[in-house]
């Protein structure tokens, strides 16, 4: 029996780590594109979710889950155009102080349109309670997650690897003075790439506001945890960042299944060796910018 | 580097001293027109939500006290600020008595935080109004001269849950699952439910201890699942119970889950299909009384949201400490406390009124233990909960729900 828990929590581990990955991903493809680490993330998450539980009120949840989304995403072509566009060559300190500023004042936003006290929302009829698979118990909800997660995560990776604009923006990535000199603008791809992130995590923002508090802290709460799985996975890295994300999430649920206290504990104890063995991360490159 | 002369220095202090002097007449009249209260309460973290509404009630409180002339005819200066954390918490409480002149401390909501600011109020010998931090330690081992508890302690929200559901036969022979909060509220409530399970027949057979930063609660859920409790219970605070409640009812896992511990601003932020239960309450809006129904009307006017329990306690708080200045014609510490200690009777919008017990500076009044309405009975959004019949019952001494003098470690130093 005693296996079978601990198989249980890696399994719902892994859900998680799913859910990790939609912040995480985003966080990773903007700095691997455009070189800034964006402290504003966060908001985007926030905002998917305050966004979602407007919506849900007029449109249903299939609708909003859309929606919210892609209305972030109109936000996050603005937010590259006025604001990260500007600090691509700066000093990496300065985007993080932009970034970071820019944090604070969309949470405060938040607060002055929707007010400090939560807002709620439920998760739809349909997908309430869990379905039993042999002795294993998932959540229906999270399953639905799940797999919205996985069709995300294949469509990015084939987006990147098999379209031209994922060759553009792979060479971006790798040698953008080249690019340049083939004729090639990168702004446009700059552009849909902060879209793509930005709407990922307001899409993890909306998936996840019937199971969680809404209230306008969220975002910095859930960087903290985004942050751990970027920084495991390598900065920049598609693979590391999902292989992190669902260690991250695996790694939990075994630390609170032997000894719950260290629950949360156990997941930076995980960035700390990775980071001792393995400063780049899993699979991160070496960051020249950085270094 | 350069080297002052040693007279030169006295000669530049001196000066400055001087400066300072013609400086101050107008800071000290500006204080002697206020009387200053300080004010701290978290209104971020994981008791944010709930630390607001109460910033909200004192507010109105103080608003209301200085239209009607204020305390003995000076307005009240209200410094509220965020408390943050324990340590921070002693740090504001300290430099508002200190620098910027607080006569009195209130708030709080952290039973962690208010123990440093409780030990900040006993070293500066001013009276701290702890409003909503509900450990028994804070009244028992911990007591001091200067501290007053006004929210009910965790053996009473113990006391009225375990009540309502003894009366359903939900305690006698059954096996109860906890998850705790991993601070000191969460351990003292967790021991004031083992002391109910242990003298009520009851087995506790698990129990998760959970930081205050978890927000999924996936991991704990399959574990009360492998545990196959009767009933499920929650010890948790703030929006942890709210997180916990609303993934408690994604899983539907078939187990009843009650609590001893909740604040209606996180019932209301968990939405009502997502709550069930028994529960305990200090007060609820709904409650039918002349005084509680005013105060309702006025804060929901101005704020546009009907009060939540906090905001009711806060401006109780505040009130009664403006009658107790008024009456006392005194803001000095040994005037105040003797002035509670003669349990003084107040009207906290309740049927019975309250009064801080001498020995134990703890507020004694009614709890009631509360259910869930059916979605489709709720007339608004708040409109949640059903509270049961007040405890203790009509007829019963008050104290009789709460700790008495051998239970209760509390020795206060003269």
């Amino acid at each position: 029996m005693q296996f079978e828990f601990l198989l249980e929590q890696v399994v719902n581990g892994l859900v998680l780590g799913g859910y990790y990955l939609l912040i995480a991903l985003g966080l990773s493809l903007i700095f691997s594109v455009g070189g800034i680490v964006n402290l504003a993330h966060g908001a985007f998450y926030a905002l998917g979710a305050y966004v979602f539980v407007e919506l849900v009120k007029h449109l249903g949840f299939g609708a909003s889950v859309v929606i919210s989304p892609l209305a972030v995403a109109v936000l996050g072509i603005l937010f590259e155009r006025f604001i990260l566009r500007r600090f691509y060559t700066a000093d990496p300190i300065l985007s993080l102080l932009v970034t970071f500023g820019l944090a604070m004042v969309a949470e405060q936003a938040i607060r002055m349109i929707w007010g400090a006290a939560p807002v709620s929302t439920e998760i739809p009829q349909s997908f309430r309670g869990s379905v039993i698979l042999g002795d294993f118990l998932f959540s229906r909800y999270r399953l639905l997650i799940l797999a919205v997660v996985a069709i995300v995560l294949v469509a990015v990776w084939l987006l990147l690897h098999k379209t031209s604009f994922g060759r553009v923006v792979r060479a971006g990535i790798q040698r953008p003075d080249m690019v340049a000199a083939l004729g090639i603008r990168l702004q446009p791809y700059m552009t849909a790439i902060v879209m793509l992130g930005v709407g990922m995590a307001a899409l993890g923002g909306a998936f996840f506001a019937p199971i969680t508090t809404v209230h306008p802290a969220m975002g910095a709460d859930i960087m903290t945890v985004a942050f751990v799985v970027v920084v495991i996975g390598g900065l920049g890295s598609f693979w590391g960042v999902v292989i992190a994300a669902l260690l991250v999430g695996v790694v939990r649920g075994i630390a609170i299944h032997f000894e719950p206290a260290a629950g949360e504990a156990s997941i930076y104890i995980l960035m700390f060796l990775v980071l001792l063995v393995r400063p780049r991360g899993l699979l991160g490159e070496r960051i020249e910018k950085f270094e | 580097m350069i080297r002052y002369r040693r007279r030169t220095l006295l000669k530049a202090s001196a000066a400055f001293v001087g400066a300072s002097a013609l400086g101050f007449p107008s800071i000290v009249k500006a204080q002697a027109e206020k009387i200053r209260i300080g004010h701290l309460t978290p209104l971020t973290g994981f008791l944010g939500v709930i630390g607001s509404y109460a910033q909200l009630g004192v507010r109105l409180a103080a608003e209301e006290v200085n239209q009607s002339g204020g305390v003995l005819g000076k307005q009240i200066d209200l410094l509220s600020e965020d408390s943050i954390n324990p340590a921070t918490a002693a740090t504001k409480a300290q430099r508002m008595l200190e620098q910027d002149g607080a006569v009195v401390l209130l708030g709080e909501i952290s039973s962690a935080s208010s123990l440093t600011i409780m030990q900040v109020a006993e070293r500066n010998k001013k009276v701290f109004l702890s409003t909503g931090a509900r450990s028994d330690a804070l009244r028992g081992k911990n007591c001091n001269k200067y501290s007053f508890h006004c929210d009910i302690p965790n053996t009473v929200m113990v006391n009225a849950v375990g009540t309502a559901l003894s009366q359903k036969g939900m305690v006698r022979g059954k096996k109860f699952f906890t998850l705790t909060a991993d601070y000191i509220f969460g351990h003292d409530l967790l021991k004031a439910a083992k002391g109910f399970f242990g003298s009520h027949d009851a087995n506790l057979i698990g129990d998760e201890l959970i930081a205050i930063d978890v927000t999924d609660f996936s991991p704990y859920l399959l574990k009360v699942r492998q545990a196959k409790p009767d009933v499920v219970c929650c010890n948790l605070a703030g929006n942890q119970v709210t997180n916990l409640v609303k993934q408690y009812a994604e899983f539907g896992l078939p187990y009843p889950l009650v609590g001893f511990n909740l604040n209606t601003g996180d019932a209301w932020a968990a939405g009502a299909g997502n709550l069930g239960g028994t529960w305990p309450t200090v007060w609820y809006h709904t409650l039918i009384n002349p005084a509680s129904q005013a105060f309702v009307a006025a804060f929901t006017k101005k704020y546009g949201k009907p009060p939540e329990n906090h905001a009711w306690i806060e401006y109780v708080t505040l009130k009664l400490l403006a009658e107790a200045i008024n009456t006392t014609k005194s803001t000095a510490s040994d005037e105040l406390i003797a002035y509670f200690e003669k349990q003084t009777q107040f009207d906290i919008m309740k049927a019975r009124k309250a009064y801080f017990r001498s020995w134990d500076h703890q507020m004694v009044q009614e709890a009631y233990p509360f259910t869930v309405k059916p979605k489709d009975q709720m007339k608004d959004q708040w409109d949640m909960l059903v509270l049961g019949e007040a405890v203790p019952a009509a007829n019963d001494p008050l104290e009789s729900i709460y700790p008495t003098r051998e239970q209760n470690p509390c020795e206060m130093k003269a």
